[in-house]
């Protein structure tokens, strides 16, 4: 990221009574960040997130010091997820790279493939869900089965709320008349969403790993 | 994309120059030429005023939901004074009416009400028009933006209707007692209370979005940041408060209502009730504390950012002089968001936490006072030796620096953890956030609409009524509180439904009468400012261009009032700040922020 005034104190300490600042701030273009407005808003609604997600960790770490804190044992399936949203990642982020290169032939097929592999991670959050409801370990037997399940459901709903905008982007794309610089930019704001809710999983999984 | 707007200032220039011989100034710069606003153009009724799109609109009617679930906030805080001044007169009026009318008044004010109507309200109409776009960034973001937020106070509203009635749990929602029997509302009543507020806390962040990438990304060619006026720093840094503060909220609204519908036990310790131990155990509840903190003290500040921003407008046009010390107050502005951000437990001192926890949060607490202060000074040297004109906005904003300080010196004591612990939970805790974020932002709430209601409507507000709500409003303000620091002082505890015959409640029944009835006259006279709004849209006397001759851009748009786009064919150019007023060897009284050096010659800059 390329800010103009990066620096909030040298912003506030600039004397605009001054002839030659004077001179500079009129031809000022409005502009503080040399960033589109769309890409400002996806920064925007991650660093809310990152707030959530953080306040939760948080929590988390404060709750898990009291002593009926139970562990939850993570099955291999969780593992497997993981792979699946890494590999996810990487696949958006090749698409990301197609669609720099203009080659919408293959995005295509890359952006299906993205959707499908989210799909397939989120069934596989369900079945772990699945497999702690067999094994009778509910939201209500331990705080620690509490988090889990609520922050892989945040995290899941952050998923599904990318989707939305991954599917507004292929529908797009699919159309005969597409423009490019719209479908670039969705392409890889998606992409920088995606990376970023993988970061959160890792993070968050990391966390439950540990303890 | 519309061709409505495209700009075309060169062409237009050459043909002025071949036509009358016009030569453009030395200084001339061309306006903004990137067009990357789209704007969506409203063909019917519904997508003109109802689905409407336009900031401005959207401004509106954020306000008015806002200004209505507030005028049952007002209702709510009648019934429990009426229990206060006379006990046991009133049928209606039992401990758990009262209760409810408590919580809900209290969450009402402060979030419905004053963070909707600053930031959703005035960040909404005046943002895109002062620094000079011609909507916000992203308009239809915007417009869902305000439909969340009817839609988390009509949930509100729901909660009135359930079974069991809307929660009685104090605002502060304090777990375990929230959800536990014998707490009014604590079936139906608190689901819907935390659902409203993640609802809010959503919509919120949708409309905070906006404004926040507008205020960065959408200024007019030449408004830099530091020649914004300061009711944009005020609600931008505001935003930026509460799109960070929000999230705590957020974040225990779900872990509360999980607590309670699936019975985890994320603050819920372990409970006996009736013999019995419940299912709960281990819950933290002093970690909701803290989250809520998180959130709520900044929450002061996002209501109180804006406040001080727009009086500091208002003051500066109505004394016809520049504001002093801008960029102190922007640096001020900025020291008080990030401060805010590490004070929250001076609200838990009596929480049994370590008391050098409470020493650190008594110094930040402390500290702040010093940004605040430098405001308080600057506005009173802005009107030292100023042309001041006691319009109805200026008696606002005079009363609303008296009430801030007056609320502010209270602000001092209880912030000491020694002075805390005697007060703390006693009616002058009630009486020092009235003043601070109760009656003072209001104030500023009633200077902006007297302000700028000619800007909204093309008319003004009747002088008579208006004169009568700001006496009765300011007088009925300090009739009610000031008695009531003395309660606290006397040791009368709040919260209490009734105190039966305490021995020391004798002089604090009097008190407590005469308290009431002011409380029912001002209340009173706020619906009579209601009748004047909607009668002067109307009827009002029309207002002529720039009533009060004001610099910033909103009164300068060609249609006025400013309508879709708010700027014509050109975006204006801005070459100074918002606050030229009487400046040394002008030939003009004032100078607007789109107006050329070289068509003021002689004009000083005045160092800020």
């Amino acid at each position: 990221m390329s800010e103009k005034e990066l620096n909030i104190f040298k912003l506030l300490s600039q004397k605009p009574w001054e002839p030659s600042q004077a001179a500079i701030d009129n031809e000022h273009d409005g502009k503080t960040l040399a960033s589109s407005k769309v890409k400002l808003g996806v920064r925007t609604i991650m660093v809310v997130s990152t707030v959530i997600f953080s306040l939760f960790v948080v929590s988390y770490s404060d709750r898990m010091l009291v002593h009926d804190w139970v562990a939850l044992s993570e099955p291999g399936l969780l593992w497997i997820n993981t792979l699946i949203l890494i590999f996810t990642s990487f696949v958006f982020h090749k698409t990301k790279i197609l669609s720099d290169k203009n080659e919408f032939e293959k995005v295509k097929n890359y952006l299906l493939l993205v959707g499908f592999l989210t799909f397939v991670f989120i069934t596989g959050q369900l079945l772990v869900w699945q497999y702690y409801v067999n094994i009778g370990q509910y939201a209500s037997t331990n705080p620690a089965n509490a988090f889990f399940y609520l922050l892989t459901a945040l995290h899941g709903l952050h998923l599904l709320g990318g989707s939305f905008f991954w599917g507004r982007a292929t529908t797009k794309l699919f159309n005969k008349n597409f423009k490019v610089l719209k479908i670039k930019q969705a392409i890889e704001l998606c992409a920088i969403y995606w990376h970023f809710l993988l970061i959160v999983w890792l993070v968050l999984f990391g966390l439950m790993v540990i303890t | 994309m519309s061709d409505e707007y495209i700009n075309n200032k060169m062409e237009a220039k050459s043909a002025d120059s071949s036509s009358g011989g016009y030569a453009p100034p030395a200084d001339y710069i061309p306006a903004k030429e990137s067009q990357d606003q789209e704007l969506y153009h409203a063909k019917s009724f519904w997508t003109r005023w109802v689905f409407c799109q336009d900031a401005k609109v959207i401004g509106v009617q954020y306000a008015l939901t806002a200004t209505a679930i507030g005028m049952i906030g007002l209702i709510l805080s009648w019934g429990m004074r009426l229990q206060l001044g006379f006990p046991e007169t009133f049928s209606f009026l039992g401990p758990a009416t009262y209760y409810q009318s408590v919580t809900m008044h209290g969450m009402i004010m402060v979030i419905y009400l004053l963070t909707a109507l600053f930031l959703g309200g005035f960040g909404n109409y005046l943002i895109p028009l002062m620094v000079g776009a011609r909507d916000m960034v992203f308009p239809y973001v915007n417009m869902v933006s305000y439909w969340m937020f009817l839609v988390a106070v009509l949930v509100l509203l729901a909660s009135f209707f359930v079974p069991g009635g809307p929660t009685g749990a104090g605002w502060t929602l304090y777990p375990p007692q929230a959800i536990m029997p014998g707490t009014p509302g604590s079936e139906m009543g608190i689901v819907l209370m935390l659902v409203s507020l993640a609802l809010f806390v959503i919509g919120f962040t949708m409309g905070g979005l906006n404004y926040v990438i507008t205020v960065l990304q959408s200024r007019t060619r030449g408004m830099t940041l530091m020649r914004m006026p300061l009711s944009v720093w005020g609600i931008f840094t505001a935003t930026v408060l509460a799109l960070l503060a929000f999230p705590a909220l957020f974040v225990a609204a779900i872990m509360m209502t999980l607590d309670n519908l699936l019975g985890t036990s994320f603050f819920m310790p372990e409970i006996f009730s009736m013999g019995e131990k419940l299912k709960y155990g281990g819950g933290s509840p002093i970690l909701f504390q803290h989250l809520f903190w998180f959130f709520g003290h900044p929450e002061v500040y996002i209501v109180a950012l804006p406040a001080f921003g727009i009086v500091s407008d208002i003051i500066s046009v109505h004394a016809r002089k520049n504001i002093f010390g801008y960029r102190m107050m922007v640096w001020a502005i900025v020291i008080i968001g990030a401060l805010s951000f590490i004070v929250w437990a001076h609200h838990m001192y009596v929480s049994g936490m370590n008391p050098w926890f409470g020493f650190f949060f008594a110094t930040t607490t402390l500290i702040i006072a010093i940004p605040t202060a430098i405001k308080v000074y600057n506005w009173v040297l802005t009107l030292w030796r100023g042309n001041i004109h006691l319009t109805i906005p200026m008696l606002f904003a005079l009363g609303f620096i008296v009430t801030f300080v007056n609320g502010g010196i209270t602000g001092l004591f209880l912030g000491n953890v020694i002075i805390d612990v005697p007060l703390s939970d006693t009616y002058f805790v009630v009486a020092h956030f009235h003043m601070v974020m109760g009656i003072a932002p209001i104030m500023v709430v009633f200077a902006a609409i007297y302000h700028w209601y000619p800007l909204i409507t093309g008319r003004h507000l009747n002088q008579v009524l208006g004169k009568i709500h700001f006496w009765v409003s300011f007088v009925g303000a300090y009739a009610i509180y000031f008695p009531m620091h003395y309660l606290g002082f006397i040791g009368v505890p709040r919260r209490y439904f009734e105190m039966y015959d305490s021995p020391y409640m004798t002089s604090a029944v009097g008190l407590n009468q005469f308290i009431t009835i002011a409380a029912l006259i001002v209340g009173f006279t706020q619906f009579l400012f209601l009748y004047n709004i909607f009668t002067s849209w109307y009827k009002g006397e029309k207002s002529e261009r720039n009533p009060w001759k004001a610099n910033s851009l909103e009164w300068h748009t060609p249609d006025y009032p400013p309508t879709h786009g708010n700027f014509g064919k050109e975006l204006p150019v801005v070459y100074r700040w918002p606050y030229d007023f009487s400046v040394p060897g002008s030939n003009k009284e004032y100078i607007p922020q789109h107006v050329a050096p070289s068509e003021v010659p002689g004009a000083k800059v005045e160092k800020t």
